[in-house]
């Protein structure tokens, strides 16, 4: 049998008193898909840095091919056909594809002309080969993220990377695209290329890898052959116990409309018509799900329910008032939380503390602030409780948000704005990003708010989501609300049709 | 800023000072002195007698002014390039109101020239920040068109409008109006015009903290400066909040005139300044937006500044030009190298999900 492409040996890394990595194992086989799994802080991230080159092992040993390799850096590894393909492009967004390909190759004098003709041949070749379609004329900004994608795979195979490592990569994709990415997947491992799969969605495992290997607490939990796993059982590896992602019905009937949006219309910053004579109501204790491809106008929808953003046509009532004038902190007044989609943007202001990043959007309240001075010990007790109770890692509220990771960051959101006894809860991809236990805790915190008579909008680009959440659930389309199903009986595909623009 | 944090507050500037003192000391060498000599002669005429306190406490008591306007411009994300033109304007109501009002008791003139200095630098500072919210214009680019016109208006009074033959300057001051040097009760100061001023400055560092750490709008006016975007979604109006930024930078701006004018020369004098307002900039920069680092980065460029003076016999003042630039462009470095420092620290920590 011939050596593992890939492969890591009694891997060791401490971080102050913390073991990111202890005593980790992990091979992969040449051309084969290998998934790596776990929760967020289980050590995916330190052991693929450790691959990358990016940190040094306190100890253990990488092999490639079988023979002993020491990277001090990710040059290193890319001349031993390591690439990575990051979560967050590193395309230059106003360059074209081709003058991307360019950037950063060996060999290419700084000051001669560029050949573009022969780069755009290669990369036109390359393209090809690998199913990629990606035009070397093209402005990356231009592209659809799917495509950016692409050409950030393209970038790492002209330089010669035969073992791809992928980071989160569907969590910036739309369902379509994902699809098409799995393709693109599946074809890069025929060619034989060995493919590293990290991820904390398990039906992608289940859907595109051959092999899976699930982390917990820095260490490997297991390793198991796709065909012969399940996701229930790698839920159980990931978080240490059954995990329930199902459905659980409401327990009472809904009540009266609190959000009712009729013949709402709203342009985008562009001017561009995205949201055309929407009409619906949210009831006090139900779930309304809006499903939909991302972009089909279910930003600027939320936008205008929060008040960000200017209604072009049509009213927003709330329990009875309309409100489609007022501005955010009146909206807030009357019980509106909202989770926005974009935490770095809206949800969270980086360089300040959890604590202060808890108080956003409360400072109004008395409980937190007198008519001048804010009340610090009220604040601190809040943020503590907060916390705890959504266990946000590390528990030290004076830290920048900044230096929490992406699930950590969410959970910050997600506590600040369940945590405040809300009327209408207004979440936009309230899971993006999250592990498989923070998704279930709030999921469970979205349905107790809706079995206390709160009435709850989500939004969200992941239809199983959408599905065990809501009571109702509407398609959108093009900026229309295209279709409405009981979610009890939502099945993927007919939504998947409506989301697509087909016929009920 | 906790304590823990401390070191870090500390790194940046310490970094920068040492090195601007060997580049200055470069300079001194190649000009054939001995940059020991210098600095120690520096130190002596500055640090080395209550006069040179006097001097360098006078000469850092409009920076702290300007330092706090620029900070707190800073703070809220805005670039306040206008505390000269705020000064000026400031400093002339201030006059105004000294040598219009002569009638009234001290204890009423005083305190209302400071208020008149703010309140004009507030409106003076208020345009660019109206500006901003209602038509998105840069305030960069209004702030310094707003200085040219502060000092020709300014200059225009004094040649003009409340003329005093063969001067530059406005009327006197009434003599309820002034504010008393510090020689007055502490007469070791012998001959520096430091003044109550000083503690008023002082007075407006603290007011500045509690404002920025411990107050509502303090807070708003930072979340909206770090994040427009979460600024919004939190409900605070952007608009008012960049307006009301710029109103209270250039109330501090504006009185830089108790200083020169109630505590001085007591007569507003055009082209007083020469460049403090754009000196507040430094200041706040190595400061970092603290008050703490505000009186003290002043303090430090004070020191500079009457130092200037002293080493002029050893060597061209034009070195302590040099210092100034270099500790500011070496400020930015050096943050620059303590952040990325202390992230990296952070995201090994949070990487691995530490608890503390």
């Amino acid at each position: 049998m011939s050596s593992p492409a890939v492969e890591l040996l009694d891997i060791h890394k401490s971080f102050s008193r913390v073991k990111a990595n202890d005593g980790v194992n992990l091979a992969v086989a040449r051309g084969e898909i290998h998934a790596l799994v776990g929760e967020n802080g289980a050590g995916k991230s330190t052991l693929m840095k450790i691959l990358y080159g990016l940190y040094a092992p306190d100890r253990g040993e990488i092999r490639i091919d079988g023979k002993p390799a020491r990277f001090r850096g990710p040059a290193d590894a890319l001349r031993a056909g390591l690439g990575m393909v990051h979560q967050h492009f590193m395309l230059v967004r106003p360059f074209t594809v081709v003058e991307n390909m360019l950037l950063g190759r060996e060999g290419v004098p700084p000051v001669l002309p560029m050949d573009r003709v022969a780069a755009s041949r290669e990369i036109r070749d390359l393209s090809g080969r690998y199913a990629l379609d990606v035009e070397p004329g093209a402005v990356v900004e231009d592209l659809p993220v799917g495509v950016q994608q692409r050409a950030e795979i393209l970038r790492v195979l002209l330089h010669g990377a035969s073992i791809l490592i992928f980071d989160e990569p569907t969590a910036v994709l739309t369902p379509q695209e994902a699809t098409d990415f799995f393709r693109v997947l599946g074809g890069l491992r025929d060619q034989g290329k060995t493919i590293l799969l990290i991820t904390h969605k398990l039906d992608e495992v289940m859907q595109v890898a051959d092999r899976v290997t699930v982390m917990r607490a820095g260490r490997v939990v297991g390793e198991r052959a796709v065909r012969d796993t399940s996701p229930a059982e790698l839920a159980r590896l990931m978080v240490g116990r059954d995990v329930a992602l199902g459905r659980v019905e409401g327990e009472a009937p809904a009540g009266a409309p609190v959000l009712e949006v009729r013949s709402l219309g709203v342009r985008d910053s562009r001017r561009i018509a995205r949201v055309n004579s929407v009409s619906f109501q949210v009831r006090a204790g139900e779930i309304v799900g809006i499903a939909g491809v991302e972009g089909n106008g279910q930003t600027e929808l939320v936008e205008a329910i929060a008040g960000l953003r200017e209604v072009e046509a049509g009213t927003i009532h709330m329990d009875g008032r309309d409100v489609t004038g007022s501005r955010v902190a009146q909206r807030q007044r009357s019980g509106l939380v909202h989770v926005p989609e974009d935490r770095q943007r809206r949800g969270l202001v980086l360089e300040m503390s959890l604590a202060e990043n808890l108080l956003l959007g409360r400072q109004r309240e008395s409980e937190f602030s007198g008519r001048v001075l804010l009340r610090a010990e009220p604040i601190l007790r809040m943020a503590r409780r907060l916390s705890e109770e959504f266990d946000v890692r590390p528990r030290d509220v004076s830290l920048k948000t900044r230096d929490f990771s992406g699930g950590n960051q969410q959970k910050i959101v997600v506590a600040r704005e369940l945590g405040r006894a809300p009327r209408l809860i207004v979440a936009s991809q309230p899971t993006r990003g999250v592990d498989i236990g923070a998704i279930e805790f709030i999921h469970a915190r979205l349905r107790e708010a809706r079995d206390q008579g709160v009435a709850v909008l989500l939004v969200s680009a992941d239809l199983r989501e959408v599905m065990s959440l809501s009571d109702r659930i509407l398609v959108m389309y093009g900026g229309r609300v295209v279709g409405e199903v009981p979610g009890r009986d939502a099945r993927e595909d007919r939504l998947g049709t409506l989301m697509l623009g087909g016929a009920a | 800023m906790s304590l823990r944090r401390l070191p870090q507050a500390l790194a940046v500037p310490l970094l920068a000072l040492g090195f601007s003192l060997l580049v200055g000391a470069v300079f001194v060498l190649a000009i054939g002195r001995d940059p020991v000599a210098v600095y120690a002669e520096l130190l002596r005429g500055t640090l080395g007698s209550p006069y040179g306190v006097g001097q360098v406490l006078f000469k850092a008591t409009p920076l702290i002014f300007t330092g706090l306007a620029c900070a707190l411009a800073f703070r809220a994300g805005l670039v306040n390039i206008g505390a000269e033109g705020q000064l000026y304007v400031g400093a002339f109501a201030t006059a105004w109101a000294g040598f219009t009002f002569r009638g009234a008791p001290a204890l009423v003139l005083a305190p209302a020239c400071i208020l008149a200095g703010a309140l004009a630098g507030a409106a003076w500072g208020a345009v660019p920040g109206i500006l901003k919210a209602r038509f998105g214009s840069h305030e960069v680019i209004n702030t310094i068109m707003l200085n040219f016109v502060a000092i020709a208006l300014t200059g225009y009074m004094v040649s003009n409008v409340f003329v005093v033959p063969e001067t530059v300057h406005t009327p006197e001051i009434a003599a309820a109006a002034r504010l008393p040097r510090f020689e007055a009760f502490m007469p070791f100061f012998g001959g520096s015009p430091v003044n109550v001023s000083f503690l008023l400055a002082l007075a407006a560092a603290a007011g500045y903290a509690l404002l920025m750490n411990r107050t509502r709008l303090g807070y708003e006016l930072r979340v909206v400066g770090h994040s427009a975007g979460a600024g919004e979604y939190a409900g605070i109006r952007t608009g008012p909040a960049v307006i009301t930024a710029m109103a209270l930078s250039g109330a501090l701006a504006g009185m830089v005139g108790s200083n020169f004018v109630l505590g001085y020369k007591h007569y507003f004098e055009g082209g007083f300044s020469a460049g403090i307002g754009f000196m507040g900039l430094a200041v706040a920069l190595l400061a970092q937006g603290s008050a703490v680092g505000v009186v003290l980065a002043a303090l430090f460029f004070g020191m500079l500044s009457h130092g200037a003076l002293v080493i002029n016999t050893m060597v061209p003042k034009e070195l302590v030009e040099i210092l100034q630039a270099t500790v500011i462009a070496s400020v930015i470095v050096s943050s620059n190298v303590v952040q990325d420092y202390a992230r990296r620290r952070a995201r090994e920590r949070t990487a691995a999900g530490v608890t503390p």
